[in-house]
């Protein structure tokens, strides 16, 4: 039934704390027709992917936000039916989309703060800034700061400073810009970003001829100074240029932060799979007839590591401040690659230690799949307490994945090969058999997770998988 | 113009508005015939006469009910609590009845409430106290705490000629040991205006009342321009001089006498990180005493009031943030 009057199709709200998202494909096209609940577009956002669909059958009569810009929810993308002379005007395309071009914009504006390379300064006579400032706290720009950094353009990172840990303090950029920063950034452009297209001059780094008085930046200043070419915001000969999608920024964050806030530490233990293996070939048939689930390494080696977190509660802990949480359910995330290659996402089986086999195999089935169709809700993604990932499919035999915050550990599960192995028979004589292994990694937060309890959870978990028996579920 | 102590401009604006107006008394425990629990009514009674300088019995409940049922008559009386501390005796009259009169039944209630308040001088947990921030929580009231002998003048003829109920906190510590050139003449000193002590550009220290020559004395054993705000009243009190001085030095101490939790210090230091948040180079500090009654013995005492070495470190860590 179309409509007469318009229907909006709005940008959902995609959980309690989802403020925006990203529209990365429309489906449809203004004039195409649409039935009600057809999937008309698909967004990002920072928690998850996913499909619109259409909130009404009709004709498309306007579509209100280009593929690739970000739009806070309740903004209306694209309205349905209405009068179809009121869709005469599509948005012009753009060149760039405006998030995109301002970065660039702003990109380029740090660039062109860069001072020049340090040159060896004499050691100063004040002391120095305490060497302990590598690293925490050292990056941090305080509110001040930030403002008169975002006044004159000028990357904070550039300004040496002189306060706890390195610190820059309002004096050290006061100094700076009244030092001669202006002869790195002139007259503070009133604003850069809404210059569409990055003027070229500024993108050079001016010459070393004339260093600022204030400039040479001590080394101490230079590990945290973000990597910035000075030519970002504009590819160069032979580079191509695309803007990061949502997942790829809340992945990039993740993975920084996380890094910043565990102590990573990985231990490997090798697993003799042959047992299983054996198993899961018995398994298979019976259970793609009966359940139309294949019950996969994974499947197995989910279901003892959930037993094993039974006994290593800190595995599946968390520092939360200066408490040790604890829980009695693991909520088990699963690393989840795309489709298409261009993103992964960790989904968790919700109370994973109340699934048999059977119930695992099935749910880590129904998260991958969703997660591929981006189906996953916020939920999905959210309350995980321990994580697995399985880089093996590709051969590989070893890995040190990264955790995902606030967690306290990630398996690592690689290639299962055949290998010649000693074992020692019943008779207690060793021999050199053919056997199915497996390397298993966990890596750990050290801060809370000591080596030899990761030793023991790695021991038990392969005592686990090695002893498994066809009555065993 | 002449050198007065802290106490001497009290009792000199207090004279000032009885000789100028009849309407003004003042009331309270041995506030006549023995001069007041600190002499500030000395030669009182003899000048004005007893039915102006009224002693009353030992109850603080009907010294504040009487003198807000006079006020509501028109006159325009001067309670004196012999400690501040006291004062919560008449909680009710002056929170349920005096504070509100105004806004329910339209009647003005001239009160001033003299509080001799603070420590320094092992007066112990009834003796010692700076209540300010309580009452600085009741609309309705204004909280009034003069740091020097000019302003203690000028703000008693301020809060005398108030339409409203004044708390006129009074630091004992500073009656005869702080002195300075008080004008002989009347004069007023504006209710919620705060006064810079000391100017600077690195670091801003927020006070009010004896701290306010903590600070000073804090100020100059560190390698640092500080800038000192006088709040010298703190309901109302001058949120733009105090934003101003932050704009300026970007780094902040909040210092008071009082215990720290609910401390006014903390609503100094909310304002200041939701209106000046961009001009911050470090966090806000506060510096107050710990949350216990004040302890009778001098070495804990020292330990329980701010201190001018404390208050320098504070400053050196802002001054090094």
């Amino acid at each position: 039934m179309a409509s007469t009057t318009a229907v909006d199709v709005v940008m959902p709200q995609m959980g309690v704390s989802v403020s925006e998202g990203t529209i990365t494909k429309w489906s449809k096209s203004v004039g195409d027709t649409i039935e009600a609940d057809e999937t008309l577009l698909e967004i990002s956002t920072d928690k998850v992917d996913t499909e619109v669909p259409s909130p009404a059958s009709g004709i498309v009569s306007e579509i209100l936000v280009q593929e690739g810009e970000t739009v806070e929810v309740g903004t209306v993308l694209a309205r349905i039916g209405g009068e179809p002379g009121a869709a005469a005007a599509p948005a012009p395309p753009e060149p760039a989309t405006q998030p995109a071009a301002e970065e660039a914009a702003a990109a380029a504006t740090e660039g062109q703060a860069a001072p020049p390379e340090p040159e060896p300064t004499p050691a100063p006579a004040a002391p120095a800034p305490p060497p302990a400032a590598e690293g925490n706290g050292k990056a941090f720009v305080s509110p001040v700061v930030a403002r008169i950094a975002a006044e004159h353009g000028i990357d904070p990172a550039q300004v040496p400073g002189t306060g706890t840990g390195g610190r820059v303090t309002k004096k050290d950029i006061q100094g700076f810009i009244e030092g001669g920063a202006q002869a790195a950034a002139p007259e503070a452009p009133q604003a850069p970003a809404s210059e569409a297209a990055p003027q070229p001059a500024p993108a050079q780094a001016p010459p070393p001829a004339g260093p600022p008085a204030a400039a040479p930046a001590p080394p101490a200043a230079k590990p945290v100074a973000a990597p910035v070419p000075a030519t970002v915001g504009s590819a160069q000969v032979g580079e191509s240029l695309e803007p990061m999608s949502a997942m790829r920024r809340g992945i990039a964050e993740h993975m920084r932060r996380s890094l910043d806030t565990s102590a990573h530490v990985t231990s490997a233990i090798e697993v003799d799979m042959t047992k299983v293996v054996q198993i899961r070939e018995k398994l298979k048939k019976e259970y793609q007839a009966a359940y139309g689930v294949n019950p996969t390494y994974l499947a197995f080696i989910a279901r003892a590591a959930v037993e094993t977190l039974r006994d290593y509660p800190w595995v599946n802990g968390e520092l939360r401040g200066d408490q040790i949480v604890t829980r009695n359910y693991v909520n088990l995330g699963f690393a989840v690659e795309l489709a298409d290659g261009k993103g992964l996402i960790v989904p968790n089986v919700k109370n994973a230690e109340t699934l048999n086999l059977l119930g695992m195999a099935k749910a880590i089935a129904d998260v991958a799949k969703r997660a591929r169709d981006k189906k996953l809700t916020p939920d999905d993604v959210a309350g995980g307490s321990f994580t697995i990932t399985n880089p093996g499919g590709y051969g590989t035999f070893h890995g040190t994945p990264v955790i995902s915050q606030p967690q306290a550990g990630i398996l690592g599960t690689y290639a299962i090969v055949k290998r010649p192995w000693v074992i020692t028979d019943e008779n207690g004589a060793d021999a050199i058999a053919i056997r199915s292994m497996m390397n298993l990694t966990l890596t750990y937060d050290h801060r809370l997770v000591d080596g030899a309890y990761a030793g023991r959870f790695l021991r038990d978990l392969r005592e686990r998988l090695q002893s498994w028996s066809e009555t065993d579920y | 113009m002449a050198e007065k102590t802290y106490l001497q401009a009290i009792s000199d604006g207090l004279r000032t508005e009885m000789r100028r107006d009849n309407r003004v008394f003042v009331l309270g425990e041995d506030v006549g015939v023995y001069g007041g629990a600190f002499k500030v009514t000395l030669g009182f009674q003899e000048e004005f006469g007893s039915w102006r300088v009224l002693d009353t019995p030992l109850s603080e409940t009907a010294i504040v009910a009487g003198a807000t049922g006079a006020a509501i008559m028109g006159m325009r009386p001067v309670a004196e609590m012999q400690f501040a501390d006291f004062v919560s005796c008449a909680w009710d009259h002056l929170v349920t009845i005096a504070a509100k009169q105004r806004w329910r039944a339209g009647t003005p209630v001239p009160i001033v409430l003299r509080l001799p308040s603070g420590g320094g001088f092992s007066g112990g947990p009834f003796h010692s106290q700076n209540p300010e921030s309580s009452f600085a929580h009741i609309p309705g009231l204004k909280c009034v705490c003069p740091a020097t002998p000019e302003d203690a003048k000028g703000l008693i003829i301020s809060a005398i000629e108030d339409p409203n109920p004044v708390l006129f906190f009074e630091h004992k510590h500073l009656y005869r040991r702080i002195k300075g050139e008080v004008p002989d003449e009347r004069y007023t000193t504006p209710i919620g205006k705060a006064r810079i002590h000391q100017e600077g550009d690195d670091v801003s220290v927020i006070t009010w009342g004896a701290m306010v020559y903590t600070a000073e004395e804090a100020a100059k054993s560190v390698d640092a321009s500080v800038e000192i705000v006088d709040l010298r009243t703190i309901l109302p009190w001058d949120k733009q001089a105090v934003l101003d001085s932050v704009r300026k030095t970007s780094k902040v101490l909040v210092l008071h006498e009082d215990t720290r939790t609910g401390g006014f210090g903390g609503e100094i230091a909310a304002t200041i990180a939701e209106e000046a948040f961009e001009d911050l180079d470090a966090p806000v500090r506060r510096l107050t005493a710990p949350d216990t009654p004040v302890p009778f013995s001098p070495v804990l005492e020292k330990a329980f009031i701010p201190q001018a070495d404390g208050v320098a470190n504070a400053l050196k860590e802002l001054i090094s943030y």
